[in-house]
């Protein structure tokens, strides 16, 4: 495709110089672990950090993308592009206080999100909403680790290899959307 | 008088959700369009990628997106048309039951207020328009909830005008900002009553991409707020650039003296339809 650019492959969990390192706008083709989560369980993380239990992964340096996957009768995934980011945001600030180093979804994020993200050196990566069908190909594995109950907004770890996002909020608080360039 | 049988309605509905697999014709043509003209970068990142995920998704039976929607039908029943064996919406959401499960699309319908999901992505949405004839005439629209978050009512004061109507389509617009996915498509519905303008909005979106209404008045207006939406510079996923929208399409029905209602219900890029006739 003439109108992909140059892409600098990324690992997951991502180190802190490599957050560090990146600049908004820059494309990645990202690889290694992810956690999925959206809106249900970010509520129930949310809850249970605030009443002081025990969140269900592990969130240092973490990397958790906003996806509620589709899948078909074997269990491969049939679609896996990013959520709405911004339904997020009362959560994702406690989050990246715990640990989290990027975020992977769609759409703008708020202030809160765009301080929390400077306050700990993170990263904000998006991915295209729209694109189900490629995001489904990059995924090598994926495994339900906390309440699968919720079906499709489980928590699950993902295996993903060479998935193309673009630095959405670098370290800098420095952002690729249109409203912050004006 | 025709008789149609329940068996008849769930075969069908199970067929044409497979469209959620699939990026309409029109809306192919448009983001190509789009992607030749596009002069940001990321914005061109953004389009390409639609426009492989639209080949591949149709090469391999995937899911254009993962939000395979809502399931919403149009109905036109014809007065003539008995159906046997059980209803209209039980067999549609039978129809979608078996054809969401066996298409691997996802179940995304839940209880509002205590969020359990149904977990078969039922119900369905139904708008039936009784007819005169002897066919059923069903079009499905898979809607996304990126860009249904994203609809706006106004119920603007008459003194405003076409003009207003315009401001409010645009404002709209540059409200929702980056979260409905653009490139998006734009139903507005102007005039009835505050249910029957976002039924007016959403039901423009069955049109072709960027075919225009067949009212001059409307096209004109639909023209204006595609060049203004499109000068907002939101650009493809809120990454700047020059197509924010692919298309406008405006609907009207009558209103009330004492008021100008508008709709508007926001497609996402990915653009899904299927149709069915029996």
């Amino acid at each position: 495709m003439n109108s992909m650019p140059d892409f600098k492959p990324i690992t997951s969990p991502i180190s802190e110089e490599d957050a560090k390192a990146l600049r908004a706008g820059d494309y990645l083709l990202l690889s290694g672990e992810l956690f999925t989560a959206r809106d249900a369980a970010h509520k129930r993380m949310y809850e249970a950090k605030t009443s002081g239990a025990a969140l269900p992964v592990k969130t240092e340096g973490a990397s958790i993308f906003y996806v509620g996957p589709c899948f078909d009768k074997d269990g491969r995934p049939t679609g896996a592009g990013p959520t709405t980011s911004g339904r997020m945001d009362a959560y994702a600030p406690l989050l990246y206080d715990c640990g989290v180093r990027a975020t992977i979804g769609k759409g703008d994020r708020s202030p809160a999100v765009y301080d929390a993200i400077k306050r700990n050196g993170a990263l904000y990566l998006c991915a295209i909403g729209g694109a189900g069908a490629l995001y489904a190909k990059a995924i090598l594995s994926l495994e339900t680790v906390a309440y699968p109950e919720l079906g499709t907004e489980a928590v699950r770890k993902m295996r993903v290899k060479d998935m193309p996002v673009i630095v959405g909020i670098d370290s800098l608080g420095k952002s690729i959307f249109a409203s912050h360039k004006s | 008088m025709k008789e149609i049988s329940f068996g008849e309605i769930v075969a069908a509905v199970r067929e044409c959700v497979k469209a959620c697999g699939r990026l309409t014709p029109s809306a192919k043509c448009a983001l190509e369009e789009s992607l030749k003209k596009e002069s940001s970068p990321a914005a061109r990142f953004a389009l390409s990628m639609l426009a492989e995920n639209a080949a591949t998704a149709e090469r391999e039976g995937l899911a254009l997106c993962q939000d395979t929607g809502m399931a919403v039908f149009f109905v036109r029943l014809g007065q003539e048309v008995h159906i046997t064996g059980g209803t209209l919406p039980d067999a549609v959401d039978e129809g979608v039951r078996l054809g969401y499960a066996e298409c691997g699309w996802r179940a995304s319908v839940l209880d509002p207020l205590t969020r359990v999901n149904t977990k078969d992505n039922t119900p369905a949405i139904l708008h039936v328009e009784l007819v005169a004839g002897e066919s059923l005439v069903m079009d499905f629209l898979p809607k996304g909830f990126g860009s249904e978050n994203m609809s706006r009512l106004f119920m603007l004061t008459p003194s405003v005008g076409i003009k207003g109507v315009e401001d409010s389509v645009v404002e709209a617009v540059r409200l929702a900002g980056a979260n409905p996915c653009p490139p998006v498509i734009v139903g507005v519905g102007i005039g009835g009553t505050a249910e029957k303008a976002m039924e007016t909005a959403k039901k423009q979106l069955l049109r072709p991409v960027g075919e225009p209404s067949p009212d001059p008045d409307l096209a004109a207006l639909e023209k204006r707020c595609l060049e203004r939406i499109n000068a907002l510079g939101i650009g493809a996923q809120g990454f700047g650039g020059d197509t924010t929208a692919l298309a406008v399409h405006c609907g009207k029905f009558p209103t009330h003296i004492a008021s100008l209602p508008v709709a508007i219900n926001i497609q996402c890029n990915a653009m899904r339809l299927g149709h069915i006739e029996l």
